[in-house]
């Protein structure tokens, strides 16, 4: 095991990459610098509103926008019978589509038409001169709805003569997913252990709401944006095909955002209404989304029930798997498609030696706010389930939970290991690890960190404390492909022009470390733009937990070209061989002979179009473009451990102590690194305790504030530990790196239910997610547990 | 017709006269009006804090306070704080801990931090800051992305060297 920060024998131990460097993000927006999407603005703006269904589900009759075009300052008011094509305007694609599923039938319309289906879904849009005249004018838009039945229990939507939300009735998709003799596995098993649990509808909630500026050029027709992130190629190309434009003239810029987490960035009605709006009407159209609209709006996420079966042979040995998935998938089908069920079940049988499993899930739509994905996506909800059914199962064996969890864990001679199933269209390929080392390893961490002495003193002292223990596996690093282009300026300046975007992440940090490692540079000398489609044309975008990975892989392999095609030129210039040069500190030298070198600024000079060190036919200029590809993820895994105090009167959990364990492969930048995995923590907290979307029974959201919808504060978040361990780069790409952004929240929802039933004692699982108050009052009085 | 009124107001040192609306909010007057955009609003309900800035010295929520109330008042935004092209040791005190991610609710965080730590609070003098008292503090505002622990840290950290630099 090897300490924070410090490489695993066999990793170079070179320049930049595994520096605790300071983040380049840090001092713009610490002066309030920052350049985030509200924050830019063109001359002659208009402000959109978005006008939004009161209610859950119901027949369209009529949407009369007459009063509000005649309010002060309104410009534009438009419903789906003003948008081009189809009535309701273009339905939004799916971006990953998986198992050949149609879900054509279930998309959403920009502008509602003839059906509401959820209480915010976009009706109308009013656009004026003012964000303020907008909001008055939005007032006057009359809506006329016959309200209809709400469906909000997804089972009871999936049985037959359920009122139907879609023509094609209200199961999007039903698949399984499996490997072995699951049959014989139960059939010969000494014994088989149950358990339900749900999780309850949250999301990812980022600080800053969504934010859209559109200015359109009056004589190219081309169009800036401000504000898409995440995956800011494919929203364009999507963009360019629904307006009927060529996609270079189209470019959007990169910006700050303020967290993604999953939600912020995919292709949302507004992305479409706004730019269309600003065509059409030739003004800047600005649009700034309210909490309360966000809160409806804005992709939900982990809303399913799991009932699970596990066969056990001798010993506690596990044989087979079977699960049971309903996914309340909420209106439409969205981007995301029906990812977030499909990595439930491939990731269900997480870090275990499984020989038979079988999966099954039902995709439910209901009238509720359309789902994505979420940080985890998938995991947070299938480590949850799978964690309580090992927590009943060793209780109901007399085995010791890690002991029981130990003898399952894949041993390191078992890996690769290939499950016959695929998700995201890869095979699932668990590449490499020591898995039960790592368990090892967290339970030692926590045990000098004190955990289990604060349990038995607490105790002691009459508390109802628990310790919880839970064991995951992430998937981070998709591909396909990645683009990097890396530019050396005549100042000697070096640009990186990256695929990947920033939410908040700190890429450009990470990035910057990775080139100027190749390039034997500070990283400070290191500029790096991400998500911008004129700079990098090619870009994948920032999700899955992929940048570190591919686009740090593509920089890495820009960097290179460019340092060689630099030596390369430099050899000429110093009338030496390329072999005898070193690339460093900003200048290629003879080796041996710092006194020669010409920097890279001067070779910059020296690669320009009339330059005489270019040879004929040479094009000019110091860059490369790369891409790196890749054919599997790469599985990192690790260990979440917590300690809790429950009070049975009040139903109040307290996390006392949180140890997150987690092996990274590499960490380009551990103090990032640690950051992922603390923030990752306090989301999966929240998303275990207190973050829950409800609805009345007509279908009303009731999380429309910060006041309903509880995000942690630094009153529930204790500090929180971190174990970040660099035992097994990934052999799938150059850095050997893992990605880091979802281990804090994976086994978060895990490890607290872990906890809170250890502390109450309880024989079943704890049934439910978020654990509330009145969750917790029942468990705690002997109810409600599965 | 818009109900305007003419307000005098300084913003970080600075004197600004202007004409604002009565429903115009004190967050939208400093982002749009004066271009102070380092101010952020994320909930417009008085919960997240990312909007915070000092008035006449103690921390106000942006979002809940219309522009014309802040007419003759001393307000300081996150733009003030550095000297010039130096943070101020509150703000290398949150990037020396990690006390940001994606920057948003930070201009919030550092305000009402800034207010906390210049307040002449009785026994402040004498004694110690501590973790609990500083968390406290920052549960008043959200962050969606650290889990708090830089924050905590940093503001911790900025208040100990201050006692330290002013006690004799």
């Amino acid at each position: 095991m090897t300490a924070t920060g410090v490489p695993a024998p066999g990793v170079p131990a070179t320049g930049a990459i595994g520096l605790r460097a300071p983040r380049k993000e840090d001092p713009r927006l610490l002066r309030g610098r920052g350049r985030f999407g509200a924050d830019f603005s063109a001359r002659g703006q208009l402000w959109a509103r978005v006008v939004r269904s009161p209610v859950a589900h119901g027949r369209l009759r009529a949407v009369d926008v007459s009063r509000a075009r005649q309010a002060a300052g309104v410009a534009a008011a438009v419903t789906a019978t003003d948008l081009p094509g189809r009535p309701g305007g273009p339905r939004i694609p799916v971006r990953l589509a998986v198992q050949d599923i149609d879900l054509s039938r279930y998309l959403q319309p920009v502008l509602a038409s003839e059906v509401v289906r959820y209480v915010g879904e976009p009706l109308a849009v009013v656009v004026a001169g003012d964000p303020y005249l907008a909001e008055d004018a939005a007032e006057l838009v009359d809506i006329d709805i016959e309200p209809g039945p709400a469906v909000l229990d997804a089972r009871a939507a999936a049985t037959p003569g359920a009122p139907e939300l879609h023509p094609g009735g209200n199961v999007a998709a039903e698949f399984t997913l499996g490997f072995g003799d699951v049959a014989a596995a139960f059939a010969t098993a000494a014994r088989v252990v149950q358990v339900e649990l749900d999780i309850g509808r949250h999301g990812a909630v980022p600080l800053e709401p969504r934010t859209l500026l559109a200015d359109p050029d009056p004589v190219t027709g081309a169009l800036d944006i401000f504000g898409m992130t995440k995956v800011p190629v494919f929203n364009r190309d999507l963009l360019a095909a629904l307006l009927g434009m060529d996609e270079t003239l189209i470019h959007v810029h990169a910006v700050d955002a303020g967290g993604g987490f999953g939600a912020r960035g995919e292709f949302y009605p507004e992305d479409f209404l706004v730019p269309w709006l600003a065509r059409t009407l030739r003004r800047p159209v600005k649009w700034v989304e309210d909490r309360a609209e966000h809160l409806v709006t804005v992709n939900h996420s982990r809303q399913q029930s799991h009932r699970l079966a596990a066969a056990f042979g001798p010993g506690g040995r596990l044989l087979g798997l079977r699960a049971d998935v309903v996914h309340d998938n909420g209106a439409y089908c969205r981007t995301h498609g029906i990812i977030v069920p499909e990595l439930t079940l491939a990731m269900l049988p997480g870090p275990y030696r499984v020989p038979a499993y079988h999966g099954r899930v039902q995709v439910v739509l209901t009238s509720k706010t359309p789902c994505g994905t979420y940080r985890a996506p998938g995991r947070f909800e299938g480590s949850a389930a799978r964690e309580q059914l090992l927590d009943v199962a060793a209780d109901e064996l007399g085995i010791d939970r890690v002991e029981l969890r130990r003898r399952n864990l894949l041993r390191p001679d078992e890996l690769p290991c290939q499950r016959a199933m695929s998700t995201l269209g890869t095979d699932v390929v668990l590449d490499a690890g020591d898995y039960p080392a790592l368990l090892a390893a967290a339970g030692a961490e926590a045990s000098r960190l004190g955990y289990p002495a604060e349990v038995a003193a607490g105790r002691a002292a009459g508390r109802r404390r628990g310790l919880g223990v839970a064991a995951f596996l992430e998937k981070s690093g998709l591909g396909p492909q990645e683009t990097a282009d890396v530019v050396i300026s005549r100042t000697g300046a070096v640009h990186v022009y990256s695929g990947g975007t920033s939410l908040g992440q700190g890429i450009e940090t990470v990035l910057a470390q990775i080139a100027a490692d190749v390039l034997g540079l500070d990283p400070a000398g290191v500029s790096v733009v991400n998500g911008d489609t004129a700079l990098q044309p090619f870009g994948g975008g920032s999700w899955a937990s992929r940048s570190t990975v591919v686009a740090g892989s593509a920089v890495h392999a820009a960097a290179g070209a460019v340092r060689d095609r630099a030596v390369e030129v430099a050899a000429r210039m110093l009338e030496a061989a390329p072999a005898d040069l070193v690339c460093a500190g900003g200048a290629v030298s003879v080796r041996g002979d710092p006194g020669s070198a010409v920097t890279l600024g001067e070779i910059a000079a020296a690669a320009g179009p009339a330059s005489r060190w270019l040879h004929s036919g040479e094009p000019a200029g110091l860059s490369a473009r790369r891409r790196f590809e890749v054919t599997h993820m790469t599985y990192p895994y690790g260990v979440h451990i917590a300690v809790v105090d429950v009070d049975p009167g009040t139903g109040g959990v307290q996390v006392l102590r949180y140890l997150v364990a987690y092996e990274v492969g590499r960490a380009v930048n551990p103090t990032l690194v640690e950051g992922q995995l603390r923030g990752g923590a306090a989301q999966g907290i929240g998303g275990a305790l207190l973050e829950e979307f409800c609805y009345d029974e007509a279908g009303q959201p009731q999380s429309v504030t910060f006041m309903d919808y509880r995000i942690p504060t630094a009153a529930e978040v204790p500090p929180i530990d971190v174990l970040v361990t660099q035992d097994s780069p990934a052999p799938g790409n150059p850095l050997g790196v893992r990605g880091a952004g979802e281990g804090g929240v994976s086994a978060a929802g895990a490890a607290v239910a872990s906890a809170v039933r250890d502390a109450l004692g309880l024989a079943g699982s704890v049934g439910q997610l978020p654990l509330t108050a009145a969750r917790v009052q029942e468990l705690a009085s002997g109810g409600g547990g599965r | 017709m818009k109900d305007l009124h003419l307000i005098r107001l300084r913003v970080n040192g600075r004197e600004h006269e202007l004409a604002v609306e009565s429903r115009r909010t004190l967050a939208d007057m400093l982002r749009h009006d004066l271009g102070y955009t380092g101010t952020h609003l994320g909930c417009e309900h008085g919960i997240c804090g990312a909007c915070t800035v000092l008035v006449d010295s103690v921390p106000a929520r942006a979002c809940l306070m219309f522009g014309v109330q802040a007419d003759g008042s001393e307000v300081a935004t996150v733009e003030g704080l550095a000297d010039g092209e130096d943070l101020s040791d509150l703000q290398q005190s949150f990037s020396d801990r990690h006390g940001l991610q994606c920057g948003f609710c930070t201009p919030g965080f550092l305000m009402l931090a800034e207010g906390y730590l210049a307040e002449d609070r009785p026994g402040a003098a004498d004694a110690e800051p501590t973790e609990a008292e500083i968390r406290e503090l920052v549960a008043a505002n959200l962050c969606r992305c650290t889990g708090y622990q830089g924050i905590v840290e940093a503001v911790l950290a900025t208040a100990r060297a201050r006692r330290k630099r002013d006690s004799p």
